[in-house]
C-alpha cells in the first residue's frame, strides 16, 4: 500500500460509487492503474465489502441493536480467538471486537425487537462455555454512525457566500 | 426626507454587489447545491480554537497593542521566512489587521491621493475596485486572458499604466480564476513596476493553496521589490479561520507607519482572542511542519483534478488552475454568458455557481466554481451540470 492506495481508499470510503475513471482523475493516475489497484485491494481483503449505510431510524421495519460486554475465560492455546469465532458464527451478531479494559469482547447484536435480542443473549450467548458474564446495553438512538450524522435536527452551519 | 443630499457621493456611486440577490435566492432553497462559497470547508485547527477559548477563560479580553500581539508578529515573521523566504521585521514592518480585507483598504488609504490610478487585474476579487474608489482613487482594469492562463502579463500591465498610476494590485494565487504567477512572470512584472516607479499591493491570501508542485513565490521576494511592496496575507484560507478575522500587512516602515495610523484610529486592534488563536495556529504549524495545511491542500488537489476533468469532458472548457480553490470554466458553448448560465442553472438544476462578470467585465463568459466542498457533493453537482449542459450545448 502506498500513498495512491490510501487516496483511492479515502475517496471510495466516502462514496464507493465513484467510477474507476473518476477516481483516476481525482488521484492523478490512469484508469487502468486504478482498476488494478482496486482489484488488488479487493483480492487482498483490504476492501472487504461495498455496502449501503442505512439510517435505521427511517426504515419501515424496526431494528433493535444492542452492545454486549462479554467476559470470557481465555483458552490455553488459542486465547480469545476460539471463543470469538464461536460467537461470530451467529447471524444475529454484527460485530465482535476484543477489548482492553474491564471486559473482553464487545459484541453488536441486531434483532427485530427486544425479545429477540434478549433471547439470543439468554439462550445462545450466555450459555456458551467459557463465557463468564454478559452485560447488554440497548441502543436507544443513533445520532452519528460510521462518520455520518443521522440527526435530522442537526443545524448545518450556514456558509455565507462572500466573494 | 431626501437622503441623497446627506449621503456621500463617492459611496453612493459604488454599485451594490449584484451577486447578493442571486445568492439570497440560492441560500433560501434547501435543495440547492451551492458551489458559491469562498471559504474553506475544513475546521480551524483545534489548537487554534482551543487557544482562543483559553484566552477568554484567562480573561485576556482587552485590547492588544495597536499593531497586534508582539509574539504573533514574531511568529508571522518566522513563518514568512520559513515558508516563502521573505524577511520582515516584526516590530517595524508587520501589523495585525481584521482580515486581509482591512489590510487592502489601509494600504490604499495610506498611498492614494485624489485621482491616483490603481491597476487591478481582471477578473479578480470583488472588493479591490470599490476600495480604490472609496480611497479617492481610480481603478484601472488590466485584462487577463485564458490564453495566458489568466496571468497578468508585462504587456497588459504596461498598456494600463498612465502617468497617474500609483500602484498595482497583484492578487495571486487568484480568486476567481485559480491562476498563479510563477517566478518568471513576476520578474517580468517587476521590470515594468520598476521602470514606471509604482508600488505593488500583493494580496497573497491563497499562498498556501498551490498545486502540482508549484510553490507560491512572494512578490516581495523578487529582487528590488520588497521596498515597493505591501504584502497582504492572513489566516483565513491557510488555516481555515475566515470567521476569526485575522489578517496582516507587511510593508516598508514608512508605509507601515501611515497604515498603522489609520488602523489605530478606525479599528484600534484586531480581536484579541482571534490573535491568540492565530498565534497558536502558527506555533502548531511549526510543530508538525504544517502537516494540517498539507493535508488540506492534498484534499483540494483531488477535488481540483476531478472538476477540471469533468468540466472539460462536458464541454465547459477550463484551464487547469494551479492555485486557490476555484475553477473558472467558460460557458460559451451553451450559447449563454456566465450570468444567463448561472441563473438558468439555478432555476432548472438547483446548482448555484457565481457568474464570472461579478469579477469584472472580462469574466462575462465564465462562471466561478468553488471546490471548498466534499468530493461527493461535487460529484452530485457535476452530474447535474452535465445534464444541464447537454440540453443547451450548441455544436
Amino acid at each position: 500500500m502506498d500513498n495512491f492506495d490510501n487516496k483511492i481508499l479515502k475517496v471510495l470510503k466516502d462514496d464507493s460509487r465513484f467510477t474507476a475513471e473518476q477516481v483516476a482523475d481525482i488521484v492523478g493516475l490512469s484508469a487502468k492503474d486504478v482498476q488494478k489497484r482496486i482489484k488488488d485491494m479487493e483480492d487482498a481483503g483490504i476492501i472487504a465489502k461495498y455496502t449501503a449505510l442505512c439510517n435505521t431510524e427511517k426504515l419501515s421495519e424496526d431494528i433493535v441493536t444492542a452492545l454486549i460486554e462479554v467476559k470470557v475465560t481465555p483458552q490455553m492455546s488459542s486465547g480469545f480467538d476460539a471463543i470469538a469465532r464461536d460467537v461470530y458464527q451467529f447471524e444475529e451478531v454484527k460485530a465482535v471486537y476484543l477489548m482492553s479494559g474491564a471486559y473482553d469482547l464487545c459484541i453488536t447484536v441486531e434483532g427485530k425487537n427486544l425479545r429477540e435480542v434478549s433471547r439470543f443473549v439468554s439462550e445462545k450467548l450466555s450459555t456458551m462455555r467459557d463465557i463468564i458474564s454478559t452485560a447488554t446495553h440497548f441502543i436507544l438512538k443513533k445520532y452519528k454512525t460510521e462518520g455520518v450524522i443521522l440527526d435530522d435536527e442537526d443545524i448545518e452551519q450556514q456558509r455565507q457566500v462572500i466573494l | 426626507m431626501n437622503y441623497e443630499k446627506y449621503l456621500s457621493k463617492t459611496v453612493m456611486e459604488i454599485p451594490p454587489s449584484g451577486i447578493r440577490k442571486f445568492f439570497d435566492v440560492a441560500d433560501k432553497d434547501k435543495e440547492v447545491i451551492s458551489l458559491g462559497v469562498g471559504e474553506p470547508d475544513f475546521n480551524t485547527p483545534w489548537c487554534a480554537s482551543e487557544a482562543g477559548i483559553k484566552s477568554i477563560q484567562k480573561g485576556m479580553t482587552h485590547y492588544t497593542s495597536n499593531s497586534g500581539l508582539p509574539a504573533l508578529r514574531e511568529q508571522i515573521a518566522k513563518y514568512l521566512k520559513a515558508r516563502f523566504d521573505v524577511e520582515y521585521e516584526a516590530e517595524k514592518e508587520i501589523f495585525i489587521t481584521v482580515g486581509a480585507s482591512e489590510a487592502i483598504y489601509l494600504a490604499l488609504r495610506a498611498i492614494l491621493n485624489d485621482g491616483d490610478e490603481v491597476i487591478v487585474p481582471e477578473p479578480s476579487y470583488v472588493s479591490y475596485c470599490p476600495s480604490v474608489i472609496m480611497c479617492g482613487g481610480k481603478a484601472v482594469p488590466a485584462k487577463c486572458y485564458v490564453e495566458d492562463e489568466f496571468r497578468l502579463t508585462a504587456k497588459n500591465l504596461e498598456e494600463a499604466i498612465t502617468p497617474k498610476t500609483k500602484a498595482l494590485i497583484l492578487p495571486y494565487p487568484n480568486n476567481p480564476t485559480g491562476a498563479i504567477m510563477p517566478r518568471k512572470s513576476l520578474e517580468e512584472i517587476a521590470k515594468v513596476v520598476k521602470k514606471h516607479d509604482i508600488l505593488v499591493l500583493s494580496d497573497e491570501i491563497y499562498c498556501e493553496m498551490t498545486y502540482g508542485g508549484a510553490r507560491h513565490t512572494s512578490f516581495a521576494e523578487i529582487e528590488g521589490m520588497k521596498e515597493r511592496t505591501v504584502l497582504i496575507n492572513g489566516f483565513s484560507k491557510a488555516f481555515a479561520m475566515t470567521g476569526w478575522r485575522v489578517g496582516y500587512a507587511c510593508a516598508p516602515n514608512e508605509i507601515f507607519k501611515q497604515m498603522l495610523k489609520i488602523h489605530q484610529y478606525i479599528i484600534m486592534c484586531a480581536s484579541t482572542n482571534s490573535q491568540y488563536a492565530a498565534l497558536s495556529a502558527l506555533k502548531g504549524g511549526f510543530e508538525d511542519d504544517f502537516a494540517e495545511i498539507k493535508a488540506m491542500v492534498d484534499e483540494y488537489d483531488m477535488r481540483r483534478r476531478f472538476l477540471v476533468k469533468r468540466l472539460n469532458g462536458m464541454g465547459l472548457t477550463c484551464f487547469e488552475p494551479k492555485g486557490a480553490f476555484y475553477v473558472f470554466p467558460c460557458v460559451k458553448c451553451t450559447g449563454m454568458n456566465g450570468e444567463e448560465f448561472a441563473n438558468k442553472l439555478l432555476q432548472e438544476s438547483k446548482v448555484a455557481v457565481v457568474p464570472g462578470n461579478a469579477f469584472g467585465e472580462s469574466g462575462k463568459d465564465f462562471v466561478r466554481i468553488s471546490y471548498a466542498y466534499s468530493l461527493s457533493s461535487l460529484k452530485k453537482a457535476m452530474d447535474k451540470i452535465e445534464e444541464f449542459v447537454k440540453k443547451y450545448k450548441k455544436n
